[in-house]
């Protein structure tokens, strides 16, 4: 029996097991997300997806969809929220859209024009986060990392083989490179990694490929995130295996 | 070593003059002068108030990121640093570009000289040369223009905007663009695109040539003025074709001294420090460049329009070589000497690029698919562009790892600094000296400077809200005197 709950006022149709964002976005409602990515199993960190649900805010992606639950999603109050934590992510890193590659394909860039992100809002942090450009075939630019961990989790579930982890605590937490010299160099990653493909930043790419793309044939060019997201959705979770690096660590 | 007016014996006693911020001119910068009770000038400097600091921050970086990166040093010659930097870094990916990639290439260059040239003649510069230098300070501006002569000023808007256009084409975007990247470029013109740019051509070419004409027109209306004001001898340096002929994009270097002999010619750039040296002076954040074969004492030169329509042996496109032909033989040459004849020689190179433009929509080419080459990787990258201003290097070195680990940048208004200078001190000897200065005369400095079209800190561009701020203060510190213009050009 397929069962709804109330988004904005409309019924939303699901099916058990899924999560509100599952089930809006499969049933054409956005609701603005950013460490949500449709292959891995919901994560609920970056908390972009926050909704109002009977009252209380909760995380779309990992709150699970319930009969007759209300949500409000496209409300000032909750916008207002997600508007601060895509600032304070702008404030944190070294985000440079005029000359990073990544602009016109950046999950974060297009989510803050589609929340009306005017300016960082904050006073900006400027860590110092040396670039490690060590492969000779992908560079690592740590300046733009949100910690979302979508690598570090297609790494391990995906790739098997666990090349990037988040090191450090608070404020201090940051993207590390899971070999003895922390060197990208000194891994056994490659070109055709599943982790290559889902940094919704610019940490991750692939050397010499920068701006081959013209403006205007660039990902978010072509349609807003909010178009995106929709026609991105519904996918199956990919497989969960988890690696023989994890498993070892996990004992 | 100091010039004559560069540093005054005694400045304890003297009287300072600011013109701070300059306005109609790209960027910040000032000009003091030190006069003695006599209002005699005994100091005149035009300073470069900004740095800017892009060679320290580019380090690090991978390379492919630096054209669009160093772009951003300007609003209105963006495509110059583009393109510099590009052609530095084709030689690193060790690139011989396709016939598509540089007509591309061209095409989005020409464009925006076309731009840069009509946004300074008609927005930035004639208003001096309509109203006249002393005029009505109210009304010498592009609202006084546009008021006075709106089919003029409809043209410099609308010349500007085609060459914007040939940029958005060939970029991307207007302004910041990334239509060009080491070893090529990212997109082609479809057929559409250059039907439509080739419409409006014809148009742009008849326009460009009435601007030529009309500065002919000034000139002949003043031409003792015009020829004498800020003048002075100077070398000069520019790109030039294999056959002698004007190219604004690629070429080797030719410099020739102040009596026309010829220093060096047709030289490769890959080596450009054997010839160019750049000298430090305290006051100013600009360096001074001289050619190491002259010296740091006489060595400085000038680029840009002027320096390239007289060093060229022609104009490869018909309309802008005959009037070439008519601005060196004007008056037994004297325009062509003259630091106003900057205006004219603009104006020539304007109708040029209209001319490129049209011949290269005209070319299959730009529509090819062929976009992007490399090569034999390169430790080290040169690339030297003739921008709107003149003559523009980059020079890189990326290390194995693609990363920039040294960058150098002389930009054009850096090598033309010691020739503004030149040019001040000669207005302030004639009309300046002994004088009670008024706001008219101190716009005769500006108008000196706005000759060379200086993009001070290469910086964006912030026309109409540039005010003007004199102070006269005594050997004491005192202000004893001070006229304000404020960003609607109305003084106080």
């Amino acid at each position: 029996m397929t069962e709804t709950f109330l988004l904005d006022g409309e019924e939303v149709l699901f099916a058990p097991g899924q999560t509100v964002l599952q089930a809006a976005l499969a049933a054409g409602r956005y609701i603005p997300h950013l460490c949500y990515h449709p292959e891995f199993k919901p994560h609920g960190s970056c908390k972009v997806c926050t909704v109002k649900a009977n009252g209380r805010f909760a995380t779309a992606c990992t709150l699970p969809a319930q009969a007759g639950l209300e949500v409000a999603s496209a409300v000032e109050e909750v916008d207002d929220i997600r508007r601060t934590l895509v600032q304070m992510l702008f404030a944190e890193g070294n985000h440079f859209c005029p000359s990073c590659e990544k602009s016109g394909d950046c999950v974060l860039q297009a989510l803050g024009y589609d929340l009306g992100v005017m300016t960082a809002g904050f006073r900006h942090l400027y860590p110092n986060r040396p670039v490690d450009a060590s492969h000779p075939d992908i560079l690592l630019d740590f300046n733009r990392c949100i910690l979302c961990e979508l690598c570090v989790r297609a790494s391990c579930e995906v790739d098997g083989k666990c090349v990037f982890a988040l090191s450090g605590r608070g404020i201090e937490k940051h993207l590390i490179v899971n070999s003895a010299s922390g060197r990208l160099a000194d891994t056994d990653v490659a070109l055709t990694d599943k982790a290559l493909d889902v940094c919704p930043v610019g940490v991750i790419l692939v050397k010499r490929r920068g701006f081959a793309v013209p403006i205007g044939e660039r990902r978010y060019d072509q349609s807003p995130i909010s178009a995106q997201a929709l026609a991105d959705a519904p996918r199956p979770p990919a497989g969960s295996r988890p690696c023989a690096a994890c498993e070892e660590g996990e004992e | 070593m100091a010039f004559d007016l560069e540093t005054a014996e005694h400045p304890e006693n003297l009287r300072r003059v600011a013109i701070e911020p300059l306005s109609r001119v790209e960027g910040h910068g000032k000009v003091t002068l030190l006069l003695d009770e006599a209002n005699h000038v005994r100091q005149a400097r035009l300073h470069i108030v900004e740095f800017r600091g892009f060679e320290k921050f580019v380090q690090g970086r991978p390379y492919w990121e630096i054209p669009v990166m160093v772009q951003r040093l300007c609003g209105i010659c963006p495509v110059s640093h583009h393109l510099a930097a590009c052609k530095a870094l084709d030689q690193v990916v060790g690139a011989r570009l396709t016939p598509s990639a540089e007509k591309l290439r061209r095409l989005m260059h020409y464009g925006q000289i076309l731009q840069s040239h009509a946004l300074h003649f008609f927005h930035l510069a004639s208003p001096d040369l309509l109203f006249g230098f002393d005029s009505d300070v109210a009304r010498r501006n592009i609202v006084g223009l546009v008021a006075e002569y709106p089919d003029l000023a409809r043209q410099g808007v609308l010349l500007r905007k085609y060459g914007q256009e040939v940029i958005r084409l060939t970029a991307g975007k207007r302004v910041h663009g990334t239509g060009s990247v080491p070893g090529g470029v990212n997109k082609n013109l479809s057929r559409a695109e250059r039907e439509a740019l080739l419409k409006d051509a014809y148009q742009v070419i008849a326009w460009s040539r009435d601007a030529v004409h009309l500065v002919q027109r000034l000139f002949e209306q003043n031409l003792a003025l015009y020829e004498e004001f800020g003048s002075f001898r100077a070398h000069g340096l520019s790109l030039i074709r294999a056959d002698g002929a004007m190219d604004l994009y690629h070429g080797g270097l030719r410099a020739r001294t102040l009596d026309g002999q010829t220093l060096f010619d047709h030289v490769d750039y890959d080596h450009y420090w054997d010839h160019i040296f750049e000298e430090v002076k305290p006051w100013s954040y600009m360096k001074f460049p001289y050619l190491r074969e002259l010296g740091p004492e006489t060595g400085w030169y000038r680029v840009g329009p002027l320096t390239r329509v007289n060093q060229c042996d022609f104009i490869p496109t018909p309309l802008a070589d005959k009037e070439r032909q008519a601005f060196l033989a004007h008056d037994g040459g004297r325009p062509a000497a003259a630091t106003l004849g900057t205006h004219w020689a603009r104006m020539i190179e304007m109708l040029h690029s209209a001319e490129t433009i049209k011949d290269l929509l005209h070319d299959d080419d730009v529509s090819g698919d062929d976009l992007v080459t490399q090569g034999e990787r390169q430790e080290r990258g040169v690339g030297i562009i003739e921008a709107p201003r003149g003559t523009l290097i980059h020079h890189y070195r990326v290390d194995e790892n693609d990363q920039v680990v040294r960058a150098n940048l002389i930009v054009s208004t850096t090598h033309n600094n010691q020739a503004m200078n030149e040019a001040i001190r000669a207005v302030a000897r004639k009309y300046l000296d002994g004088h009670e200065l008024t706001e008219g005369l101190l716009n005769h400095i500006e108008v000196a400077i706005r000759a060379f079209d200086p993009c001070l800190s290469c910086a964006t561009h912030a026309m109409g809200k540039m005010p003007l701020k004199v102070e006269l203060v005594d050997a004491g510190g005192r202000v004893i005197g001070r006229i304000t213009r404020s960003g609607d050009g109305s003084c106080a």
